[in-house]
């Protein structure tokens, strides 16, 4: 139902990252029955649902940004695939595309606005900076979004071609699509 | 000094009709012109000559693996996603070293291609391939097999090993 937690990895810089919460049942029907003829036709809905109507949060910070730009506008069209409604708000976003180099500093604000987004939420990482701090092995880059946040699907490139971004996005659905309410 | 402009709206402005059905016609223009969306999973971008994708290893037409573990192109890789480990071949071989493992990051690889730029013996070589999304960071580390299947058969016309 939700995300894995976060990669527990040594030399993370920030402690809370590794203090994950317990997965709760989301709602009244969640992990309550067993797999039967009603539960995965509900899940047939629930994730037809939720995969057809991925929100991104637009959270651009650097190149990736440009890219992911290329992929909203008319030549490659993410609205085809039902993840074209960009919000500028956590509290409405299902899907949040880390796209660019994330700072030591702009980690806590990741995870805020990841902590903001309601369930279910998922997380693409976007470029080689997000997913694993790139060309920039430094002390002030994150090496790796999936520090603060639990990612679903990296996405690697410098930046990824638009068709990549979809690409990922499309595993993504494949990813929701598996998903049930049944209990486990 | 000050210029007062007056902005009051007149009539036209005031019914906001005309300014909708100027923007509808722009809309209705847009309509009969050529579609510029690429239907992407279906229909694919046709690359350049140089594009750069997935590096791969290449092996020649006798089956051998090209690559000798001179470690050039992990020195030169801007990102240091490549990480090789070499091995000595025992003496009668025509080379001395292969690589025994040899490990491509292709999350931080930034698809430079300074290592297909940097290496001497021409086998490393930057596909066309850049659908790799994954699930995992591990899955996406590349290693020598599969980058060598990646890479497939290049010939090379002078076999410079063969005549040692």
């Amino acid at each position: 139902m939700s995300s894995p937690p976060a990669v527990k990895e040594e030399g993370v810089v920030a402690p809370w990252i590794l203090e994950q919460p317990e997965i709760q049942p989301l709602g009244l029907l969640d992990q309550r029955f067993g797999p039967n003829i009603i539960t995965t036709t509900l899940d047939r809905v629930f994730n037809w649902a939720r995969k057809s109507a991925l929100w991104p949060m637009s959270f651009g910070l650097a190149c990736c940004a440009i890219e992911m730009m290329a992929t909203v506008a008319s030549r490659y069209d993410i609205d085809r695939f039902g993840a074209g409604v960009y919000r500028a708000t956590p509290r409405q976003s299902d899907l949040m595309i880390v796209a660019g180099t994330v700072t030591e500093k702009m980690g806590p604000v990741v995870r805020r606005l990841y902590d903001q987004m309601p369930d279910p939420k998922w997380v693409i990482s976007m470029g080689a900076c997000a997913t694993c701090g790139g060309p920039f092995p430094t002390y002030s880059t994150m090496q790796g979004v999936d520090r603060v946040v639990p990612v679903d699907v990296y996405i690697p490139g410098c930046p990824p071609r638009p068709e990549a971004l979809l690409h990922g996005i499309l595993r993504l659905q494949d990813k929701i699509d598996k998903m049930t309410i049944a209990r486990r | 000094m000050a210029i007062v402009v007056d902005r009051r709206l007149g009539l036209m402005d005031r019914l906001y009709l005309p300014g909708i059905l100027r923007g509808m016609w722009i809309t209705l223009k847009h309509l009969f012109r050529r579609k510029v969306t690429l239907q992407y999973p279906e229909q694919r971008w046709s690359f350049p000559e140089g594009f750069r994708g997935v590096p791969a290893l290449v092996k020649d037409q006798q089956g051998r693996t090209k690559c000798v573990a001179c470690y050039l192109c992990q020195f030169v890789c801007p990102p240091k996603a490549i990480r090789i480990t070499a091995e000595e071949l025992p003496a009668g071989n025509t080379i001395e070293k292969h690589p025994l493992e040899f490990d491509i990051n292709m999350l931080r690889c930034i698809y430079c291609g300074l290592c297909e730029e940097v290496c001497p013996e021409q086998a490393i070589f930057l596909g066309k391939d850049y659908e790799v999304a994954g699930f995992s960071r591990s899955e996406l580390v590349f290693h020598k097999d599969k980058l060598v299947d990646l890479g497939g058969v290049r010939p090379d016309p002078i076999m410079k090993w063969a005549h040692k």
